[in-house]
């Protein structure tokens, strides 16, 4: 049994009166494909702010590879490794797409005395598919180019997690395969992957093990098949 | 490193060049002019550092400004400090509200940020209107020390004005090219983004505010022995906020030449205009061109270069 | 026991006050609290009002506050001109945030400016029948001049609160900030509604401008005056609640008027923009809120 890379310890979220999150306990382990599913205002992305650091928890603690970073900034959590994608692509839109991936290079993979090197970027671009729009700016990327673009500069910092948030909405199916298949190479090599996502058939199929949230509360826990078939995670989608 | 001494040359340039021309004794209008472009060259490069490179937009110059010339005069009333004192302390007393308005931004973003500053600026003059020691409303005469190092006084300041140009527009370069400036450019285009990128978006942006208080202060310091009268309405002239901004905005925010670009052609164009027409009318100028640029020209007159380049042969 | 008979004094005032802060604000209200454009020009507008019944004051000798509800129409155009060129060069192309913001800071600055050209920096005021009356309620006085641009302040706040949720234009508007579903469902056009509701904002500015001269003589930078003014009212009302920003004015007079009783004039300023940096800095908003 080793010991899990994040652990996510009875971690509670209130805005307000609202509680978005009620004392979330779960353990992803090194090199695990994690899938995360919920329906929508289930408290993934909260969990997600919590666990990057763009939140800070009203309750419980965070973990890294044993050590609490519970009140650690985002960039110091992306520097040891967490590294997410946004639903939304957040491009840095005066720069072209090689230069997106200069500043995790430079601020997160490197650190800043070393500088940013293009051949590294340009590796990664062309892992992902990218290396033809190298010397484009954003705004000239198709919807799918966009996505890759994020998982691009996501996997310049040079995660150890990489936490996927909804990479595949409104893809087409060839597209969503396309970004799977990245996914599944970046798995291999040894990066440990939790994927937020809606389009089940994509989760199913990459994920080793899921976990379900509803209303805030972790509600089942298990492999794809043993989800499929739980009565609480189809209430929780279908209604009562 | 041949880059850092090609840069310190040319910036020893210019501050020769600056000696010279004071030491020339053409017209003494001129100094006093020059002085204003100047002084105009380090405020918009000021604001440009946190406005163009983090994003953030300053309307409270005017404040930055008028505590360095505030600093300066009540420690010219309390123990009549040296000129050098004077900026550096000026400099350093907004650079600590720089810092302030850094921690603001964790609370305020975009135009409430700006309206913050804006806000802060009134507040503070109202400070200084309430404070006798330092003049109040009435305002104040302050003597300048006699026997300047050369020259007379005003072309002294002058020359002074073109060192402090100098190391402004020197950091602003320093900092664009460095480390902090892609990191800053990366916050500006988003920053949630950015800090889940590694960068440290709140170290950057007090950084920015700070430096840039800084420069606004140390333009500010040898304020009120250039005018040797100094009053609330003129320290805080909102003047100050709209060339801070709109000189940057007609050279180039991206850059640190587009400040320089900006404040000499808007500067001179004012002093012209404010010798030819009237200073009203100047003002009438500023805000019609910057008006006319934000529409037309979103990039400045850089831009405007770049994109005529991009099409040429 | 003289200070008892000040603070009514104070408080009274502050609250004839208050009634003319609605009216200020009220503009901005529905541009930047409604349509979340952050229209900093928008004191310009009210100065412009002012000089406007100011002009038909001194050489027609008409009514300051008719002229101004005159001249609402001419406000609502202006204000409908400046959005499209606005949504033109800035909010159709995505960048409405910064440069937009820089666009009306120059607006602010080209009005201002010009009008000291026009008029020269010397105070202006009106003359009309009630400026100078006042009725007495024991030690208590009321000042017509503060008391009739109150009234119309509050007459401005119930048509705009009616105008909002009982018309066809009116609840489009408040579609266009809180839901765009709502919007697409009545078949309205946003570009066309924001057009209507600026132009509304500008012209409420303007009135409010008539009643500012009424009470005060005005100069071309007078409009420094009312930015923070505007903005904390707005702002700790809620962001374009229409009963908010009547509470928050009248909350706002108040405390002005005690400050100008008890410490002096020159300190009810800062305490205006003093509140409206307590109010942004409180604001409730999430760490990457805006």
């Amino acid at each position: 049994m080793t010991a899990p890379l994040l652990e996510v310890d009875g971690v509670s979220k209130r805005f307000g009166g609202f509680t978005a999150l009620n004392r979330v306990t779960l353990h992803v382990k090194p090199g695990e494909r994690f899938g995360l599913i919920g329906p929508n205002g289930s408290g993934k992305t909260t969990l997600i702010n919590c666990i990057s650091g763009a939140l800070a928890p009203d309750g419980g603690r965070i973990l890294f590879e044993g050590v609490d970073i519970t009140t650690l900034a985002a960039h110091r959590r992306t520097r040891l490794g967490i590294v997410r994608t946004f639903q939304i692509p957040k491009p840095f839109s005066s720069m072209t797409v090689l230069e997106n991936l200069h500043i995790p290079l430079e601020y997160a993979a490197h650190g800043r005395l070393h500088g940013a090197t293009g051949r590294e970027a340009a590796e990664i671009l062309r892992v992902i598919g990218l290396e033809a729009k190298a010397r484009l700016r954003p705004g000239g990327l198709t919807q799918i180019e966009m996505r890759k673009l994020e998982l691009a500069r996501a996997l310049a910092a040079r995660p150890k997690l990489l936490i996927s948030d909804e990479a595949m909405a409104g893809l087409s199916s060839a597209e969503v395969d396309d970004i799977l298949t990245i996914l599944f190479r970046l798995n291999e090599e040894q990066i440990t992957i939790i994927m937020i996502e809606h389009i089940m058939r994509a989760v199913m199929r990459f994920s080793e093990r899921i976990v379900v949230l509803d209303a805030g509360e972790r509600i089942a826990e298990g492999t794809p098949e043993e989800i499929v078939g739980n009565q609480a995670v189809e209430k929780a989608y279908l209604g009562e | 490193m041949p880059q850092a001494a090609r840069t310190l040359a040319v910036g020893l340039a210019v501050v020769a060049a600056g000696v010279l021309i004071a030491s020339l004794r053409v017209n003494p209008y001129l100094y006093f002019a020059g002085y204003v472009i100047f002084q105009y060259i380090v405020i918009a490069t000021a604001w440009n550092i946190l406005g163009g490179y983090a994003g953030y937009v300053n309307f409270g110059t005017p404040a930055f400004f008028a505590l360095g010339a505030y600093t300066a005069v009540f420690l010219i009333q309390s123990i009549r400090a040296p000129l050098p004192v004077l900026i550096l302390a000026g400099g350093l007393v907004s650079a600590l509200l720089g810092l302030g308005i850094g921690y603001l931004t964790l609370r305020l973003r975009g135009v409430f940020f700006s309206i913050a500053t804006l806000a802060l600026s009134i507040v503070l003059q109202t400070m200084i209107i309430n404070w006798e020691y330092v003049g109040g409303s009435r305002g104040l005469s302050v003597i300048r020390p006699s026997g300047p190092p050369f020259g007379s006084y005003v072309t002294f300041l002058f020359t002074v004005m073109v060192l402090l140009a100098v190391l402004a527009v020197t950091a602003a370069r320093f900092i664009e090219r460095s480390w902090i400036g892609r990191g800053l450019a990366a916050l500006r285009d988003n920053e949630e983004a950015a800090e889940c990128m590694g960068v440290p978006t709140l170290r950057l942006k007090l950084f920015a505010t700070t430096i840039s208080g800084f420069l606004l202060g140390v333009a500010g310091a040898p304020f009120p022995y250039y005018v040797t009268f100094v009053e609330p309405n003129s320290a805080f002239n909102l003047d100050y906020a709209v060339n801070a901004l709109a000189m940057p905005m007609i050279g180039g925010t991206t850059s640190w030449v587009g400040p320089v670009i900006g404040a000499v052609l808007l500067g001179s164009a004012q002093q012209l205009a404010t010798v030819t027409i009237s200073s009203e009318m100047n003002l009438f100028i500023v805000g019609v061109v910057l008006v006319a640029f934000v529409v037309l020209a979103p990039e400045g007159i850089l831009g405007l270069v770049r994109r005529l380049r991009g099409r040429g042969p | 026991m003289i200070a008892w008979d000040l603070l009514a004094n104070a408080v009274i005032a502050g609250l004839l006050l208050g009634g003319f802060y609605a009216a200020v604000s009220l503009g901005v209200s529905v541009i930047f609290g409604l349509l979340d454009i952050a229209n900093i020009a928008q004191p310009a507008f009210l100065i412009l009002g002012s000089y406007a019944a100011y002009v038909m004051n001194s050489t027609f000798g008409f009514d300051p506050i008719l002229t101004g509800l005159l001249f609402t129409p001419v406000f609502y155009l202006l204000g409908a001109a400046v959005y499209r060129v606005y949504y033109g060069s800035f909010e159709r192309r995505g960048e409405e945030s910064l440069r937009g913001l820089v666009f009306f800071f120059g607006l602010l600055f080209i009005i201002e400016v010009s009008l000291s050209l026009k008029f020269g920096v010397d105070y202006r005021l009106v003359q009309a029948g009630y400026i100078g009356k006042s009725i007495q309620f024991g030690g208590v006085g009321i000042a017509y001049r503060l008391l009739v641009p109150c009234l119309v302040g509050l007459a401005m706040t119930l048509a705009l609160h009616l105008f909002l949720g009982r018309t066809f234009y009116g609840r489009a508007i408040m579609a266009v900030s809180q839901d765009r579903l709502a919007l697409r469902l009545m078949g309205a056009n946003p570009v066309q509604i924001k057009t209507v509701a600026f132009g509304i904002g500008i012209a409420a500015a303007s009135l409010a401008g008539a009643l500012l001269v009424t009470i005060t003589p005005v100069i071309p930078s007078s409009d420094r005056d009312y930015i923070g003014r505007m903005f904390a009212i707005t702002v700790l009302g809620g962001m374009g609640s229409i009963g908010g920003t009547l509470v928050a004015a009248v909350i706002l007079g108040v405390i002005e008027s005690l400050m100008a009783t008890f410490y002096g004039p020159s300190w009810s300023l800062a305490v205006s923009f003093g509140i409206l940096l307590i109010a942004l800095a409180v604001r409730p908003a999430g760490l990457f809120g805006r």
